[in-house]
């Protein structure tokens, strides 16, 4: 999988390149709009994360030029500029998703690879981990092919520690990711921990060989036995 | 009141009251001037009475006024000495008119061979009630077709001239700013329009630019402070995966990461307190606050349940009104955010949309709060430290914004309150 991070910010693109990598992910990098164009024109890639304020211009004038020239890489539009005309412009214009600067890195990988599983047009939309196995077509999870019973909330916990498999997730980045804006405030998030509490239960009552490992007070991690 | 109605009415008060003055001296002058010329007559006819009755004795027979339009009596001398012509206004009747009709009469006293003589001579006089009536009818004609021209002239020719000020009017009572929208004036013949114009278009232009520099600052300062805060988080999430960290070292970590999201939460909630106060949530539309709330509710479930607490709607009105959707969901959700955070475990939370009113209820561990205060920016309950004291101040101005009362009270227990107007 490569993925193209178009970003001026050098310290920002290089948390981006050393996160991604660790995914494993083939990552380019390009801090102009001019380096973007000439790495677009050579290469396609899977995914491009998009910057909207770049030196030498408007990310979202490359946008439109990458949708003028029917090349047809995933994009993400990565922005600081929070704000809704950019959002809807962007989305507008095509690309695939908007994240708004800041961000966790946890958000980001569930992020790239959500539009890298949709971009897969394979029908096979689903993510195995030893043997568990979730179905984000038909938003179920399976152990053993066995299924495993989970309410809304708990199914989107599990989809975002899937996506950072081996990965430190932050309680507040899964608490944006699940409850969306408005937990914002709550206190440490200590009300995420009832819900992991049950899904821990509902992954080792059906024989799960995953595991939510808690990290120190930060977080939590996924993990295979 | 319109323009166009307001310059007819005072022209119709102003020229009543003009009308009514001069028909009053109008009234008196012309009256002044029927009896000087009637009393005229009767002075002249009094010289050709007595100069016929110096050739004609007849004369001295018309005891009444039977047949000539004077009578004529002897008098004594005593009388006649100190007597002095004087003019009357007396009855008569007549017999054509069947009635009695004013005249005029003149008493007046003459010597003819040594003998005095009272003479009186009338003569029919101008009705006085004939002569109002006239008037008065000939006044309200008048006035009516003044009245009629004028409305008529402004109507007609005032509305065209008007035209560039009711074009321009138009178009600034549906002006926003923040909905890039132009004002295109009609040019006039007239200085004091084009002035207008002018002017308008010079501080709408101003207000645009300056409004837009100003989105753009906030724009910017969010840029300037997101990606160093950004950058800071990430740079940390990627070190704490690091194998090498201790416990203790992770801890650490997990403390400065905590303290800089609480600043990108401040930051965002200063953005948007800003933007909502730089009116850049231009798009409105009917939002159904029943809805609204029974979807906020579902989404603080865990929220609340958590602190086992319960959330109950009572609802005996259907509230709407006309607002941006995602600030009315920020204001109720800030609202319920408040009393979740700050409620009692194990309590209630009891949402009433009764009326025009959204009102929230909730427990709290001190008593009333000081009402002045609760809204304004960094107002903490210190024994809460991860709320930036700021969410009720982004309600107030949602509140305030499109004309809401957000009022607290405490009676037992807190309350906030929002009252819609009708």
């Amino acid at each position: 999988m490569k993925i193209l991070i178009i970003e001026d910010e050098l310290d920002m693109l290089q948390n981006m390149k050393d996160f991604l990598e660790r995914e494993n992910f083939v990552v380019e990098t390009a801090d102009s709009v001019l380096e973007a164009r000439s790495k677009i024109g050579v290469y396609t890639y899977d995914c491009i994360l998009l910057d909207i304020n770049l030196k030498d211009g408007n990310g979202l004038d490359l946008l439109e030029e990458l949708k003028q020239k029917k090349i047809e890489d995933g994009v993400i539009i990565v922005s600081a500029k929070n704000s809704l005309d950019d959002k809807l412009a962007g989305l507008n214009l095509g690309a695939d998703d908007y994240l708004a600067k800041p961000f966790h890195m946890a958000e980001l990988n569930a992020r790239v690879k959500a539009v890298l599983r949709r971009r897969q047009f394979n029908g096979n939309n689903i993510i195995h981990i030893d043997n568990l196995s979730i179905n984000l077509d038909e938003r179920q999870a399976n152990i053993d092919n066995e299924p495993l019973n989970l309410n809304r909330k708990e199914y989107e916990i599990l989809v975002f520690f899937a996506s950072n498999q081996n990965r430190m997730v932050n309680k507040s980045a899964l608490a944006e990711h699940v409850w969306g804006d408005y937990i914002d405030q709550s206190d440490s998030f200590e009300f995420i921990y009832s819900q992991i509490k049950n899904l821990r239960r509902k992954l080792k009552s059906t024989g799960a060989r995953v595991e939510i490992k808690a990290v120190y007070g930060i977080g939590y991690k996924l993990m295979t036995l | 009141m319109r323009l166009l109605n307001y310059t007819t009415s005072y022209f119709a008060a102003v020229l009543f009251i003009i009308l009514g003055v001069w028909a009053v001296i109008f009234y008196f002058e012309m009256l002044d001037e029927i009896y000087d010329s009637l009393d005229d007559g009767l002075e002249n006819q009094k010289m050709l009475v007595i100069n016929r009755a110096k050739a004609d004795p007849e004369v001295f027979k018309n005891l009444e006024f039977n047949d000539g339009s004077y009578t004529i009596r002897p008098i004594a001398r005593n009388n006649a000495i100190s007597f002095r012509d004087f003019y009357r206004d007396t009855l008569m009747y007549m017999q054509n008119e069947d009635e009695y009709e004013p005249v005029r009469l003149l008493e007046t006293v003459f010597k003819q061979d040594d003998e005095f003589y009272k003479l009186k001579i009338i003569t029919s006089m101008v009705e006085e009630d004939d002569l109002i009536e006239d008037l008065l009818f000939s006044l309200i004609l008048l006035y009516v077709g003044l009245i009629l021209s004028i409305v008529l002239l402004n109507n007609l020719i005032l509305k065209k001239i008007w035209n560039p000020f009711y074009v321009l009017l138009q178009q600034l009572k549906d002006f926003r700013l923040g909905k890039d929208q132009k004002i295109e004036t009609v040019p006039s013949k007239i200085e004091e329009f084009n002035l207008l114009n002018n002017r308008i278009e010079q501080m709408l232009g101003k207000s645009v630019s300056s409004y837009n520099s100003q989105k753009q600052f906030i724009e910017n300062a969010a840029h300037e402070l997101q990606t160093p805060l950004a950058i800071s988080i990430n740079k940390l999430e990627l070190l704490v995966e690091n194998e090498d960290l201790n416990p203790s070292q992770i801890e650490i970590i997990a403390s400065v990461l905590n303290n800089l999201e609480g600043l990108t939460r401040m930051n965002n909630s200063l953005l948007l307190l800003s933007k909502i106060e730089n009116q850049q949530f231009p798009d409105e539309e009917e939002i159904h606050f029943n809805d609204l709330t029974f979807d906020l509710k579902s989404d603080f479930e865990d929220l609340a349940s958590h602190k086992k607490m319960k959330i109950n709607i009572k609802t005996t009105s259907d509230l709407k009104y006309i607002m941006n959707k995602g600030l009315a969901s920020i204001l109720l959700s800030n609202l319920l955010k408040n009393a979740i955070v700050h409620g009692k475990k194990k309590s209630d939370i009891e949402i009433v949309i009764a009326g025009n009113n959204f009102t929230i209820y909730n427990t709290g561990h001190n008593g009333a709060l000081d009402s002045e205060k609760v809204f304004s920016r960094f107002q903490k309950n210190t024994d809460y430290k991860a709320s930036t004291g700021i969410g009720l101040a982004i309600a107030k101005t949602i509140a305030g914004k499109y004309g809401l009362q957000l009022i607290y009270s405490y009676d037992q227990r807190h309350s906030f309150q929002l009252h819609f107007p009708k």
